[in-house]
């Protein structure tokens, strides 16, 4: 830890030694890996979320943050100790569980008041009224867990957790098991909580809507690797990989040569034609790349009318609309371009008149917003997530 | 305003009670089927208990001729049955506690330890429960001239050890299956150490399985008369006494004892009731 303590570096987390770091983190089943060396910084009292497929290993990972799995290999540091040897019961971290895990045989203010009757705090009643009071569930304290339906379970579960005030919470897909309405509720009320009390969150989900709407950070897990950890918005908008391209949201990608540099810019030819990338926006190795935008970022013009030129600083290509179908606050089209791909284009519903099928088309957009992957991944990689069908 | 309405209300009910008879019948079947199982179930169990109030002419307890008293004032006027009554409890009782144990800890241990030979014990367990009564009987028998051992109360208390440790380590284990494991985990992330993880969460929620199990065993033992028969050597039960009184006589106190085991049994579910109803407030 103390390698990283230059003055004046740029990594915030590193420096303080405070929040949570993983370093190197193995965990094998038999010859089984389930989580590949993984290195994760989270900064104290930020809402990190570890976001990725099922079998991903995100959920074994934060299994081994609370001590509920060994790991193979690897230290996990909790304000600067190294907690990775410890039993689950003497790391300062709480867990929401999947599915609540709430004592059936207890009632909701024993299950509040159970970690703090373990380490023998003063003041429980206080401490566990003012908690569910927070969740407004202080008039149900008395009831069994069975008697709550599943919002109010799950802010059970929450509190019990949080009244311990641990230094990192722990969430394994903690509103898996709500409908989508009360989900978003959740999602806000969750986030809200964790402004007020200031404590790191850790959450897990397959979820990308519910990571992007509630992390500060999120690390984008695939088979036992982090595939790219960022802020969600840096994360959509510059991946560095066809799994998160296509994870998170929807990607448009073309295979291409990289066919030159100049300063800032690298061009890329494509079946399509020559399309123009910011250079540290392209993280091909070699010279095979996948240059990608997305759907919402293209414009389409019919060929032939005044809004079909393309503005100066624009990537454009030329095609055929095969599809087009209308969502009400858009338009979902698929454009079949030069050398057979089709792309996707969402286009915003401002007015313009629909292009039907079959018309020619010029789809332009700024060059800006294109990125370019390496050439060698597989450009179905993140596409079908089994948990989202 | 209110008339017209009403009236105007009223009239369809008339084709309604056309096939009345029919559509009562059809709405209430469940209902009978379900009284009619339950006198199926009661009846003999209603007699037992009538017949305990009888006064026979005979020595045999067959027909009714009156209400008395005097076989409850004087439960153990029939010489031998309260000794026989008592062994029965005794045994009942001492293999009831060895079998819970037992069995107990066999369930945790086939449940939550992976070892060599799990998948042939689980099969194992049920091998007494399958054996018939005659057979397990008749061997034991054999076992026990074989190895010299004075047939007797210690005798029996093994056999009964032996048949109820099947069921329940079956009723434990089941329980064990149904609980959640992340309970016990979630205990462990709320600081409890593994002593405090089994005393409580895995107790408490292992506790019903391990009480029906201890039950199930009481009234096994109390009421086994095969597998003991072959092993009691000079000692008698209370099954091999009301065996062996109905040679010679039926007496009324049988049906005493019979009727004061149901109101134990009914007193204690009863309370097992209101004990989780308290609980669950």
């Amino acid at each position: 830890m103390t390698t990283a303590m230059a003055p004046g570096r740029e990594a915030p987390v590193t420096v303080t030694g405070t929040g949570l770091q993983v370093r190197g983190l193995v965990k094998q089943y038999g010859t089984f890996t389930a989580v590949d060396g993984i290195d994760l910084d989270v900064p104290e009292g930020s809402f990190f979320a570890l976001l990725g497929p099922s079998g991903c290993g995100k959920t074994t990972t934060l299994r081994m943050v609370a001590g509920l799995e060994d790991p193979t290999a690897g230290a996990i540091y909790i304000d600067g100790d190294d907690v990775s040897r410890r039993r689950a019961y003497q790391r300062p971290v709480n867990t929401v569980f999947q599915n609540y895990a709430l004592f059936p045989h207890l009632s909701i203010f024993e299950n509040v008041a159970f970690g703090l009757r373990r380490r023998r705090q003063q003041n429980i009643k206080k401490s566990v009224m003012e908690m569910l009071e927070l969740v407004e569930l202080a008039h149900l304290a008395e009831r069994k867990p069975t008697q709550l339906s599943g919002g109010q379970q799950q802010r059970v579960a929450v509190v019990r957790a949080l009244v311990n005030k641990p230094q990192v919470l722990l969430l394994d897909e903690p509103l898996g098991a709500l409908d989508l309405k009360l989900r978003r509720q959740m999602q806000l009320e969750l986030k809200k909580i964790q402004t007020e009390v200031g404590i790191t969150f850790i959450h897990v989900t397959h979820d990308q809507e519910e990571a992007m709407t509630m992390a500060d950070t999120i690390a984008v897990m695939n088979a036992g690797h982090v595939e790219q950890l960022g802020q969600p918005a840096q994360l959509y908008e510059n991946p560095v990989s066809v799994f998160v391209a296509n994870f998170l949201g929807q990607s448009n990608l073309l295979r291409g040569t990289i066919s030159g540099r100049d300063g800032d810019w690298v061009t890329a030819a494509t079946s399509a034609g020559t399309i123009r990338i910011p250079a540290a926006r392209c993280s091909a190795n070699g010279a095979d790349c996948l240059v990608g935008v997305r759907p919402e970022k293209i414009q389409v013009e019919e060929i032939g009318t005044a809004a079909a030129t393309v503005p100066s600083g624009h990537n454009s290509v030329t095609g055929r609309v095969s599809d087009a179908s209308f969502i009400g606050v858009s338009t979902q089209y698929q454009v079949t371009v030069a050398g057979g791909q089709e792309l996707t284009v969402f286009s915003q519903n401002t007015g313009t008149a629909l292009v039907r099928p079959g018309t020619d088309v010029v789809l332009h957009w700024d060059a800006l917003h294109t990125f370019a992957l390496d050439g060698s991944q597989d450009v179905r990689s993140g596409m079908d997530d089994p948990e989202a069908q | 305003m209110t008339t017209t309405v009403t009236a105007g209300a009223r009239r369809p009910t008339a084709p309604r009670q056309r096939g009345g008879a029919g559509r009562w019948i059809r709405e209430h079947l469940v209902t009978m089927f379900g009284i009619l199982a339950l006198i199926y179930l009661f009846v003999p169990i209603f007699v037992v208990v009538m017949f305990s109030f009888n006064d026979p002419t005979g020595r045999f307890n067959y027909t009714w001729v009156r209400f008395s008293f005097s076989a409850w004032a004087d439960p153990c006027g029939i010489s031998g049955m309260c000794d026989a009554l008592l062994v029965s409890l005794k045994i009942g009782v001492l293999a009831t506690i060895v079998a819970t144990i037992l069995g107990t800890l066999a369930a945790f241990a086939m449940a939550r330890h992976r070892f060599r030979g799990r998948a042939v014990a689980n099969l194992l367990v049920f091998l007494p429960m399958a054996t018939p009564e005659v057979v397990a009987g008749s061997s034991l028998l054999t076992l026990f001239i074989n190895l010299g051992m004075p047939l007797g109360q210690t005798t029996i208390f093994i056999a009964h050890v032996m048949f109820c440790v099947s069921f329940v380590i079956v009723t434990v284990k089941a329980r064990l299956a149904g609980m959640d494991p992340r309970l016990e985990q979630a205990a462990m992330d709320l600081y409890a150490n593994r002593v405090q993880t089994f005393t409580k969460v895995t107790w408490p929620l292992v506790l019903p399985g391990i009480v029906s199990g201890a039950m199930l065993s009481f009234s096994l033992s109390f009421d086994d008369f095969i597998i003991t028969n072959f092993n009691a050597g000079q000692t008698v039960t209370f099954p091999m006494f009301v065996w062996g009184a109905y040679q010679r006589a039926l007496p009324v106190q049988i049906n005493v004892v019979g009727t004061a085991m149901l109101l134990v049994a009914l007193i204690l579910v009863v309370l097992g009731r209101l004990i989780s109803k308290l609980r669950a407030r």
